[in-house]
């Protein structure tokens, strides 16, 4: 399908459309609107992080000055426990609507069990003080071990455990891939190696907290303007959670500042939606930072247990990993994803995977850029780290025998098409980084990753204007750069200027249905169906031209942004430009406008290199990144700049994973650092300038060869500086993060 | 005929087999036809997954056409961060 094609647009760096109102600071974000008459809606939480709701009163909050309504469970619909596509993956409504307003139990400090609206926020504060909650406490889980022990006291008394052939304490699901007979290739090997890797509860840290505004009109319609990534999915919930028709909503989309996959579902949208039908006023909710950490989706902590067997030139035999993720208070950790990406960039005729979704008195967790692949990657690459010290092979060197190629088996069954694994490798081998001099207590770690990419649903529609410009419309909220880059496919199409092709992303009800913005895909699948748009709206131009020359349109060509008659149609008419045509559209037939709507297939999947050099400061623990580079397959990068973001945003959110981000709970099960000064993210003055090389290994799934490129830049970078630091300081760490305390603990055991 | 590759967890309701060889013309038929042959096999499959066909994988999957000769493996439905 990929076309070979020399580009005027693709591959440069217009500047984005929504680039100057960003960077002035006048572009509307999620809590920026407001309204003259509007409620401030307010969420009760949890005090506890595992009890019985024995009772709720909310009548002393009612009688409060300015409280308009009070919400709790009761008012929301009993669902069935069933599964419902919101777009990306599929919720279980049921547990959705429990995370929203927990019913009969919270299951996390935090956890919401009522929301107030009020006249002011400080009024919708005090009436949340006056809500009287009875509460019978329960033990709360708060780890793998204490979720499996035998007699753990269990989150969900129904809970079976899918996959398994007896029931499991708190595990939702056990999955299993298998292939070959490890036990017996391990036997042949030259060296067997056994480790277990531990990575802690994480979060996405967007920026910009959650925030919505709803609005009830006379008709009944209630109309949500929040950030989301999706906003067909927060309509496909909130309808779900409230038992409204889809045509009861609308949902706008603000812009949005980060979401990395955590603005993949939903929280406070269905409660303002809520308390708006209850007061017909528009109502407001804004999650403070705190609201965020406590009961906001992370990603889970996890323990990963892998093995693998090699013969002395470094050819891996076989493998086997066993993968614990928690899931937070209701099942759906990513641990498949997990159990699919562990093993997946290397060729393996043996393994047995083995991964466990296991639930705790802890935030449910959401989507985090490539969710579940981090964690896996981090034992995988770790081991493989080790393999090489042990076996005194360089480590790229020991990847690229085993790397996987067109045509190997991935170990969740397909074969891989065309990809870039070995073509990272030899560029980051290439890299004058891999041959820098270290100095004293510095070391290079190198790690891969992988990622699937998505494709799913999109839908694109392009209007020409009468002056032969364009407006692109998708529904797409714009997270890394989409706009410009579906605005440069669509020019590249037309052969107009990049800056005379207007983005738009549009609501629920002014653009066709199309999937979150996730998994890899806008590029990719918004971007095939703006390609396709664009090329409906050529047909019409030839046709057009056909209508104005009094010829036959198979006679008429589309060339650089120009129709000129098809060589040897023996027509002799100058080129006429799209402006041209445009101008004329009115007495030709009628305004040119394309659409496109599909299900996106072939998604080429990403790899990615990464080196790393730290320096180690023996006495205080502490680790500094001194140089990082990062090599990615974008197959083809419509926009440099873009990428290269993606892939430094991911290494910078990677090394803030592995040296010092974690929830750090008390034995109650409450959260300690629930702000961005006790959870330390990397900041700018934290990192070098990390260094980028675009690998473009055309995907032969999409006309230009695009692959996306959001999500597989955070997968290398846990292992890339745990392997650095083990080369710096000869010790090895294999739980994260590995902060100064927990590094110097280690170098005195190392020394002692 | 399709070559389906049958997943580890669903094994025991295929006697073990990896790999069976149905007639189906899409995802909904070849589930069909494997629950006619090996009874249960929809059920323990569930409607939350995806399919890879040739190689490529494909959510929410159920009317996808099947060409002749095709290979079909199913796959947990996945979610994605970006």
């Amino acid at each position: 399908m990929s076309e070979a094609k020399k580009f005027r647009w693709v591959g440069t760096r217009p500047i984005r459309h929504d680039g100057v109102d960003k960077v002035t600071g006048r572009a509307s974000f999620g809590a920026d609107l407001s309204f003259p008459d509007m409620l401030w809606g307010r969420v009760l939480r949890s005090p506890h992080a595992h009890a019985r709701i024995a009772g709720i009163d909310t009548s002393k909050a009612l009688a409060l000055p300015g409280v308009k309504a009070v919400v709790t469970a009761a008012d929301l619909p009993k669902l069935p426990s069933v599964e419902a596509g919101g777009g990306e993956g599929a919720a279980n409504m049921r547990d959705l609507s429990h995370n929203v307003l927990a019913r009969d139990k919270v299951l996390y400090h935090g956890h919401a069990l009522a929301a107030v609206a009020a006249t002011s926020d400080e009024a919708a504060e005090q009436a949340l003080a006056a809500i009287e909650v009875v509460y019978e406490p329960l033990a709360p889980v708060l780890s793998i071990d204490a979720a499996l022990a035998p007699g753990a006291t269990l989150l969900h008394a129904e809970l079976r455990t899918r996959g398994a052939d007896a029931n499991l304490p708190n595990v939702a699901s056990r999955i299993v891939f298998s292939r070959g007979d490890p036990e017996a290739a391990f036997a042949a090997a030259d060296i067997v190696l056994e480790r277990s890797f531990e990575t802690q509860t994480v979060h996405q840290g967007y920026i910009e907290p959650h925030a919505v505004v709803a609005r009830t009109n006379a008709d009944g319609q209630s109309v949500v303007w929040c950030c989301t990534q999706g906003p067909f999915m927060v309509r496909a919930y909130c309808a779900a959670v409230l038992g409204l028709e889809l045509s009861q909503l609308k949902v706008i989309p603000s812009e949005i500042g980060g979401g990395f996959g955590g603005k993949t579902t939903v929280y406070i949208e269905p409660l303002a939606v809520l308390l708006s039908r209850k007061t017909a006023r528009p109502v407001k909710m804004v999650m403070s930072r705190e609201e965020v950490f406590r009961a906001t989706g992370p990603a889970g902590a996890a323990r990963v247990l892998v093995k693998l067997g090699a013969k002395r030139d470094g050819r891996l035999v076989a493998g086997t990993a066993r993968l614990w993720y928690e899931a937070g208070a209701f099942p759906g950790s990513p641990v498949q994803a997990g159990a699919m990406t562990v093993l997946a960039p290397y060729a393996l005729d043996h393994f047995l995977i083995e991964g466990f979704d296991v639930v705790v008195n802890k935030p449910k967790t959401a989507a985090y850029r490539a969710p579940g692949a981090p964690q896996a990657a981090f034992a995988v690459e770790s081991l493989l780290d080790e393999l090489a010290q042990q076996l005194g092979l360089d480590p790229i060197e020991l990847r690229l025998a085993n790397a996987a190629t067109e045509g190997t088996q991935a170990p969740y069954g397909p074969r891989f098409k065309k990809i870039g694994m070995v073509e990272t490798l030899e560029a980051a081998r290439a890299h004058p980084h891999y041959h820098a001099p270290l100095g004293p207590n510095q070391g290079r770690g190198v790690a891969v990753g992988f990622w699937f990419n998505g494709g799913m649903s999109s839908s694109a529609e392009l209007h020409l204007t009468e002056a032969g410009s364009a407006v692109v419309a998708t529904g797409n909220p714009d997270i890394g750069g989409s706009r410009v880059s579906l605005a440069i496919l669509a020019a590249e199409e037309l052969g107009i200027d990049v800056q005379k092709v207007r983005p738009v992303v549009g609501d629920t009800e002014s653009v066709g249905y199309t999937d979150m913005t996730g998994g890899s895909r806008v590029t990719f699948a918004t971007g095939i169906a703006v390609i396709e748009a664009a090329r409906d709206v050529v047909r019409q131009l030839r046709a057009r031209a056909a209508k104005l020359w009094d010829c036959d349109p198979a006679q008429v060509a589309f060339v650089d942004g120009r129709c000129v008659p098809v060589e040897g149609s023996g027509l002799a008419r100058e080129p006429l430009s799209v402006a041209e045509i445009a101008g004329k559209m009115g007495s030709t037939g009628g305004p040119i406008n394309g659409q496109a709507q599909l299900t996106a297939r072939g998604a080429g999947p990403g790899f990615a290199t990464h080196l790393c050099d730290v320096e180690v400061d023996r006495e205080t623990g502490r680790v500094d990144v001194i140089r990082y580079t990062a090599v990615q397959d974008a197959g083809r990068a419509v926009h440099p700049s873009y990428v290269e973001g993606q892939m430094q945003g991911g290494a910078a959110q990677g090394v803030g994973w592995a040296l010092n981000e974690e929830y750090v709970f008390d034995a109650r099960g409450v959260l300690e650092n629930p702000g961005f000064l006790d959870y330390r993210m990397p900041v700018a003055s934290d990192l070098p300038m990390i260094d980028t090389v675009v690998v473009e290994v055309p995907n032969p799934g999409h006309p230009y060869g695009v692959r996306g490129v959001g999500e597989t830049p955070i997968v290398p970078p846990l292992a890339a500086v745990a392997n650095a630091v083990a080369r710096a300081t000869g010790v090895r760490m294999r739980a994260l993060p590995i902060s100064p305390p927990r590094l110097l603990a280690a170098l005195g055991g190392g020394a002692a | 005929m399709i070559q389906v590759a049958i997943p580890s967890g669903l094994r025991p309701l295929t006697g073990g087999a990896l790999r069976v060889e149905i007639a189906a013309r899409d995802v909904r038929g070849a589930v069909a036809a494997l629950d006619a042959r090996f009874p249960g096999f929809a059920a323990a499959l569930g409607r939350s997954f995806a399919v890879a066909i040739d190689g490529e994988i494909v959510q929410d999957a159920w009317h996808e056409p099947l060409p002749a000769g095709s290979e079909l493996h199913f796959l947990p439905a996945l979610a994605g961060g970006a």
